[in-house]
């Protein structure tokens, strides 16, 4: 587990962060969201140690962070940067063996993770000849070769097409599924809403919201029901407590009072005809976004 | 809520291996430096071209200087003894005064010693139209020379070889310090430096840096001192290499000291900036004190106090000292002082070195304050 408490940031007389406390546990994939400026980097910055915070702790499994502990943290920087001459596979070879790795236990590593993130072929290029979402993949393969214990990666998925997409989702998920915290920051609130497990909002250097993401959108969610019958819906404006959103023939979205209204309007449903579909709204990671940071 | 995708593919193996130890990560870090030198065709050329200069000088220097050809000479069996025991002449003797002139007209011999009673010495030479006037100077009788300042060398021989040893170390520190200040800040521009950090402690970088450079530009001393020492034997200048023989040896010992301070000091400017192009405002006081030692020995190198300074201020100590140790000015412990001295200097400025270098390393964006690279 990896846990940060009360950390805090000022530049100048801008707080960074203010008083940020969040949890990344083993074996899930934490989603790391925030605006432009919000603190994602400062935060994940602080988390490598490759900035200091004011005041505040962040630990791993209770012990304070040391240099050695954070040696075996995989990091994805916001900058993004591997060497521009050098090849990719050799670029691999080297980070994993600085990590201390003998050269031929490097080289395995690097030959699978490179193969897993399709880059089998351009291994031999140099990083500066490679198009723009393969540097990143070669990025995020510098994160992983040396097999590290926490995953800390600011915008993985930021200039990746779909299918590139998909294919770092899967090996992500194959670590956390190994036992690891995985943090990692996006813009793409489609991306984290599909993949995290976890979500921590941050906003203003403040963290907003933080929990399991199906915690937070049972939390956020209005009481706002769709029904969707095979006759025509009007009737549902009559059920007291009830108000109608949109009503479109058999489709009505409405909101109600309470949960025992909820359930009468489905058993009236039930009663005048068949019922295709009845859902309680609940609303998207984007939704939910605004809201906390409004 | 649990992850999606899991293909089940090994992402681990076996345990986490050992922190490898501060050496370990330093020769890492050397390594690729050398390694990522060694690819650049730009340093190979340039390296051949500086090895090619020196190859040719001493060429030059020993068509010049000595091994002229044997004078081609005929003689008598009367003037015979007119060159018994002279060097550098190849005598062939013939029976006549008449055959040997035949020989000087067809060009066979350089000239003819003919037996004349008419003249003091008791011979004449006979050329065809030059006086050979290297054969003259030889066959005439000088009267002994004593030098009372026996061990002074020939001035423009002492001027070359201080200028010699100024553009070696000139080029080959401004070289590698450059090389190392680049790559520092390539470190810096690409980013790629906060991945390393994670991986590497920030000194360990910061040695393995100095240790890869140095080993560079060391072997490219070491070679060119080489290069020097066979290039005299071959050409058969043995009275100039056992002159420079010793400076040379001093030369490379001091110049991997004198090289492991510059390079600490190129490191840690370089680390101030944020772009390639911005190089120059850092690391200019350094390049300065390169400099300077190479354009005092051009002006100074006849002049003993410049030259007895130079050889002990540490930025200068690998030019002056070996150019006094050729001009015999230098005690025997001399040059063990003028070391110990650059070397503690070394360890100082190393250690000044990485505080700025560790101060500067993620300060990204702008150029760093002196100040604030120093304090903290």
């Amino acid at each position: 587990m990896l846990t940060l408490t009360d950390v805090t940031k000022t530049y100048g007389s801008r707080r960074a962060l203010d008083a940020v406390s969040f949890d990344v546990a083993p074996g899930r994939m934490t989603g790391f969201v925030g605006g432009n400026g919000a603190g994602k980097t400062t935060a994940m910055r602080i988390i490598l140690g490759v900035l200091s915070s004011d005041s505040g702790d962040v630990t791993l499994d209770g012990r304070a962070l040391t240099p050695e502990s954070r040696r075996r943290f995989g990091y994805m920087p916001e900058e993004r940067g591997l060497y521009p001459k050098m090849k990719i596979e050799e670029q691999l070879v080297y980070l994993a063996r600085l990590h201390g790795f003998t050269a031929s236990a490097a080289q395995k590593k690097a030959e699978r993770l490179l193969e897993r993130l399709g880059l089998g072929e351009r291994r031999g290029d140099l990083v500066e000849s490679l198009s723009l979402g393969n540097q990143q993949r070669a990025q995020i393969a510098a994160s992983l070769v040396h097999e590290p214990d926490v995953l800390v990666l600011d915008e993985p998925f930021s200039g990746l097409d779909p299918m590139a997409v998909d294919t770092v989702v899967g090996v992500l998920s194959d670590y956390a599924a190994s036992g690891i915290p995985v943090l990692f920051s996006s813009h793409q609130l489609d991306i984290v809403e599909r993949l995290c497990d976890d979500l921590v909002i941050i906003a203003g250097g403040q963290i907003r919201a933080n929990g399991p993401r199906d915690e937070l959108r049972e939390r956020h969610s209005s009481r706002r029901y769709e029904l969707h019958v095979a006759g025509d819906a009007g009737w549902v404006r009559d059920v007291p407590g009830v108000t109608v959103v949109d009503f479109h023939g058999g489709d009505a979205v409405f909101e109600v009072d309470s949960d025992d209204t909820a359930q009468a309007v489905l058993r009236d449903a039930v009663a005048r005809g068949p019922v295709v579909s009845y859902t309680r709204q609940r609303p998207s990671l984007a939704q939910i976004f605004k809201e906390v940071v409004a | 809520m649990t992850t999606t995708n899991t293909t089940g593919a090994v992402v681990r193996d076996g345990a986490a291996p050992a922190t490898p130890s501060f050496l370990q990560s330093s020769w890492l870090v050397a390594e690729r430096e050398v390694r990522m030198k060694l690819r650049s065709k730009a340093f190979l050329i340039s390296t051949g071209i500086l090895m090619l200069f020196v190859l040719g000088g001493i060429l030059i220097g020993g068509l010049v200087g000595g091994n002229e050809e044997a004078t081609k000479v005929a003689v008598t069996a009367d003037s015979a003894s007119a060159v018994t025991g002279q060097e550098g002449l190849d005598v062939t003797e013939v029976a006549t005064a008449k055959d040997a002139e035949a020989l000087v007209r067809s060009g066979d011999v350089t000239a003819a010693i003919l037996p004349d009673d008419s003249t003091p010495l008791g011979i004449v030479v006979v050329a065809d139209s030059e006086t050979p006037t290297g054969l003259l100077q030889q066959l005439s009788i000088t009267p002994p020379v004593t030098l009372l300042d026996g061990d002074t060398q020939n001035p423009f021989l002492a001027y070359l070889v201080a200028i010699a040893f100024g553009v070696v170390f000139f080029a080959s520190a401004m070289t590698f310090g450059s090389t190392i200040a680049q790559s520092v800040v390539e470190e810096k521009q690409t980013r790629v430096v906060e991945i390393l950090m994670s991986a590497v402690p920030v000194r360990a970088l910061l040695a393995g840096k100095v240790l890869g450079n140095s080993i560079l530009a060391f072997g490219q001393i070491a070679m060119i001192a080489a290069l020097a020492i066979i290039g005299l034997t071959i050409t058969g200048q043995s009275e100039l290499l056992s002159l420079l023989g010793a400076p040379v040896l001093w030369f490379v010992v001091f110049f991997v000291l004198g090289f492991v301070l510059l390079a600490a000091l190129f490191a840690a400017t370089g680390s101030m900036v944020s772009r390639v192009e911005d190089i120059g405002s850092t690391t200019t006081p350094v390049t300065m004190l390169v400099m300077i030692p190479y354009f005092l020995v051009i002006f100074f190198y006849d002049n003993p106090v410049v030259l007895g300074i130079m050889s002990y201020v540490p930025f200068s100590a690998p030019v002056g000292m070996p150019v006094r140790l050729f001009l015999g000015d230098a005690q025997w412990w001399e040059p063990l002082l003028s070391l110990v001295i650059l070397a503690v200097t070394a360890l100082g400025t190393i250690a000044l070195g990485s505080k700025i270098y560790e101060n500067s390393l993620l300060k990204l964006g702008g150029t760093v304050k002196w100040r604030d690279a120093l304090t903290r």
